[in-house]
């Protein structure tokens, strides 16, 4: 038994399936720097990155699975769960280690865990698709923060670039600090400073508006599926405040509340299955659901 | 202007909330002129009112007066409530600002029929047109076709509109007849037939000539008020059979009546709407759409109800025992289909599963089938050998037994009923 440490990212893992074939040391447990703690008894294995080492494993997974598998496997990634990273190993390694195929054994724990992980990633994905409500902001951006479970951003980004083409917009992850901001050209990657933490998304009313937006520093593009972590020195952007909405701002959310309730019916009211589509912790995204303004 | 605006959204939203399609699926619009919104193919629910039911679409009337007098409708001549109509121009930037939001897929734009149908046909036409035209809004739009409506109007429409829809309101021509006298199953049946053949039309066309506009890409759609008269569930999904059958339907909605009138004809005010049923009837239209059931196996005359407290495919099992228990590492995927306690999913993994080794019993539990329940109708690698054959009120029992905790906490009001 030895532990392999990789630090995270999709390029150390990859690194730990190549490493695993070159020396094959049998089983192996899969940690991440930030799960691990030094244990005397097992023998650890420091995974160094190496960028040609990764693509080649890349490329070795995308030959031998179809474009829904590589996404399962994106997206298991993107779910940052701790088992998750040894899942995907585990699976990398049968993929290699077997002909053709074997990803359609759903017997096996491994394949099953992706499809399964994968699902609810694309289900996150969705909801935030669903969820997310802009804010029309007074020099005429279109704001929303969120803080999804999953690290979605990435899976999100085409969507709401085909959809909102001709109007400039971000969508901030607080809770991963780090966001997408379309120019009506092209998405960028931003980061703001001074930015609230998730765990106060409610006071997030009286964040100053500190910056004006066309000052924010351009990082890489996003659209290489390894690549979705850069270092980036952003300027600071902060959710509008009240004051700074546009005007007409407040008279939509209003009809957009009053519209969500003339639409329910109450003879029909059911509200088990009403929590069930909009699980509570999402009620904070949700104009109609909020009780100021 | 604020005010008036949201006196007209009020009255022309709850009035429009009886129809209960919601759908945003099928769109194929792209966002290819840099304007506002694409479709996505399978709709997006952006959120869900307190009865559970998915709102994606900005769903209002043009305007409720009307010069009918349809006994279900709330928006009925005779009835003594508040009328209001947008303006073309309202209904646009309503649409558009909450798109722009991202509160909504698109726009469900229905009307009462002022003045005569080809009027009020002629403004919805306007307004989808201003959409897709002046404001480049390429989101979903399902539109109503106005019964009686003209061909050319019918057509426009169908030139800008994603999905249109016309509704059957009750199942059989006898229900409607009682209550909507000026009204015919023929009104509906011949702009559904004109659009469809329009449709298989632009088709053909666009095979040819790339640059065919679509028409009416998403398809149509219709809807039955249910338990307003006393149809049988057999009556029911008879009809819904013949009209996907006939006019390639994408979807047939069932809505429970609820109670808007006294109207002796009508259920009395203040009774329940009759949601279990309405499920079960959805229930009945997914087996048959999906599961490859057809219409007489799950409703015939020996049974024309469905039953209230089990689902309609395990019903279908229980009276048809003779075909299980089947062996799951071997039986075709229509078979796994029929078995109760597994949905399309968890048959798609198991066919693909079983070509690496037989299935076990904690294999399939970690598919996502539910196991308690098929277990009476499959069996796998590692079944237990069974020495009695259980009947199904038996087996029903041992299913009931299992999930009556949660049955009963659901439905508890509407149990009442039945
Ligand atoms: S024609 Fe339509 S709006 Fe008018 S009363 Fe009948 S159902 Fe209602």
């Amino acid at each position: 038994m030895i532990i392999y440490l990789i630090d995270g990212s999709l390029e150390g893992l990859l690194c730990a399936v190549f490493e695993w074939f070159e020396r094959k040391p049998g089983p192996v447990i899969l940690k991440t720097v930030q799960h691990y703690q030094p244990d005397a008894f097992i023998q650890t294995f420091q995974v160094d990155n190496d960028l040609n080492k990764a693509d080649r494993v890349w490329k070795g997974l995308q030959r031998k699975l179809d474009k829904r598998w590589i996404r399962h496997f994106y997206c298991t990634f993107l779910s940052e769960l701790p088992e998750a990273y040894s899942s995907l190993f585990e699976f990398a390694c049968y993929i290699f280690s077997n002909p053709p195929g074997a990803e359609a054994n759903y017997g096996n724990a491994h394949v099953l865990a992706l499809s399964q992980t994968a699902h609810k990633v694309e289900r996150e994905k969705h909801r935030m698709e669903a969820f997310i409500r802009f804010e029309h902001t007074a020099d005429g951006m279109f704001y929303c923060g969120i803080d999804p479970d999953f690290n979605v951003l990435p899976l999100i980004m085409n969507h709401f670039k085909n959809r909102y083409a001709d109007q400039r917009w971000i969508i901030y992850d607080l809770k991963r600090h780090y966001g997408l901001y379309y120019d009506l050209h092209i998405v960028e990657e931003i980061q703001m400073k001074n930015v609230e933490s998730p765990e106060n998304v409610e006071n997030i009313e009286s964040a100053e508006h500190k910056e004006n937006p066309q000052s924010i520093q351009i990082p890489g593009n996003l659209e290489g599926a390894c690549s979705t972590e850069n270092e980036t020195t952003s300027k600071v952007w902060s959710k509008p405040a009240k004051n700074i909405r546009s005007d007409k701002e407040s008279l939509y959310a209003m009809l957009w509340k009053d519209y969500f309730k003339s639409t329910n019916i109450v003879a029909r009211k059911n509200t088990k299955l009403h929590i069930q589509h909009v699980p509570k912790r999402y009620w904070k995204y949700l104009t109609e659901k909020r009780q100021d303004s | 202007m604020s005010e008036r605006i949201r006196e007209k959204l009020n009255i022309l939203a709850d009035a429009a909330k009886y129809d209960v399609s919601c759908s945003s699926s099928g769109g194929t619009r792209k966002n290819d002129n840099k304007g506002l919104g694409n479709s996505h193919a399978s709709g997006i629910c952006h959120t869900y009112t307190e009865d559970g039911r998915c709102v994606s679409l900005l769903k209002i009337l043009l305007t409720n007066h009307c010069i009918f007098d349809c006994a279900y409708c709330v928006s009925r001549k005779s009835n003594d409530i508040e009328r209001a109509a947008f303006t073309v121009e309202e209904v646009v930037s309503l649409t558009m600002n909450f798109y722009r939001r991202n509160y909504i897929e698109g726009l469900f734009l229905s009307s009462g029929i002022f003045k005569n149908a080809d009027f009020t046909m002629e403004r919805l036409v306007r307004v989808v047109k201003k959409l897709r035209l002046e404001e480049r809004f390429n989101g979903y739009i399902h539109l109503k076709t106005i019964p009686g409506a003209s061909d050319e109007l019918i057509r426009e429409a169908g030139m800008y509109a994603d999905r249109m829809s016309i509704n059957l309101e009750m199942p059989t021509e006898a229900g409607l007849k009682l209550l909507a006298p000026e009204k015919s199953h023929q009104d509906v049946i011949k702009p559904l037939s004109f659009v469809q053949n329009q449709i298989i039309q632009f088709k053909e066309e666009k095979k040819l000539i790339k640059s065919v506009p679509k028409f009416v890409p998403a398809g149509q759609s219709t809807q039955m008020v249910i338990g307003a008269t006393p149809e049988t569930d057999k009556d029911i999904m008879q009809t819904a059979d013949a009209f996907y059958r006939n006019f390639s339907l994408k979807r047939v909605y069932y809505s429970g009546y609820i109670p808007i009138s006294n109207d002796n004809r009508l259920p009395v005010l203040g009774s329940q709407p009759p949601l279990i049923r309405e499920n079960r009837l959805y229930q009945t239209d997914w087996l048959m759409r999906f599961y490859g059931f057809h219409v007489n196996e799950l409703l015939n005359d020996a049974n024309p109800h469905l039953d209230i407290d089990i689902d309609p495919k395990l019903s279908w099992a229980l009276r048809n025992l003779h075909h299980f228990p089947v062996d799951i590492n071997i039986v075709s995927y229509q078979m796994i289909l029929r078995i109760p306690g597994i949905g399309v999913g968890s048959a798609k993994k198991i066919v693909q599963a079983r070509k690496f080794g037989k299935l076990r019993i904690d294999q399939l539990k970690k598919i996502g089938v539910a196991y308690n329940r098929a277990r009476h109708f499959i069996k796998c690698a590692d079944t237990p050998y069974q020495l009695k054959d259980y009947q199904s009120t038996q087996i029903k029992s041992f299913i009931l037994a299992e999930s009556q905790s949660k049955y009963i906490k659901n439905d508890v009001n509407q149990l009442i009923l039945f």
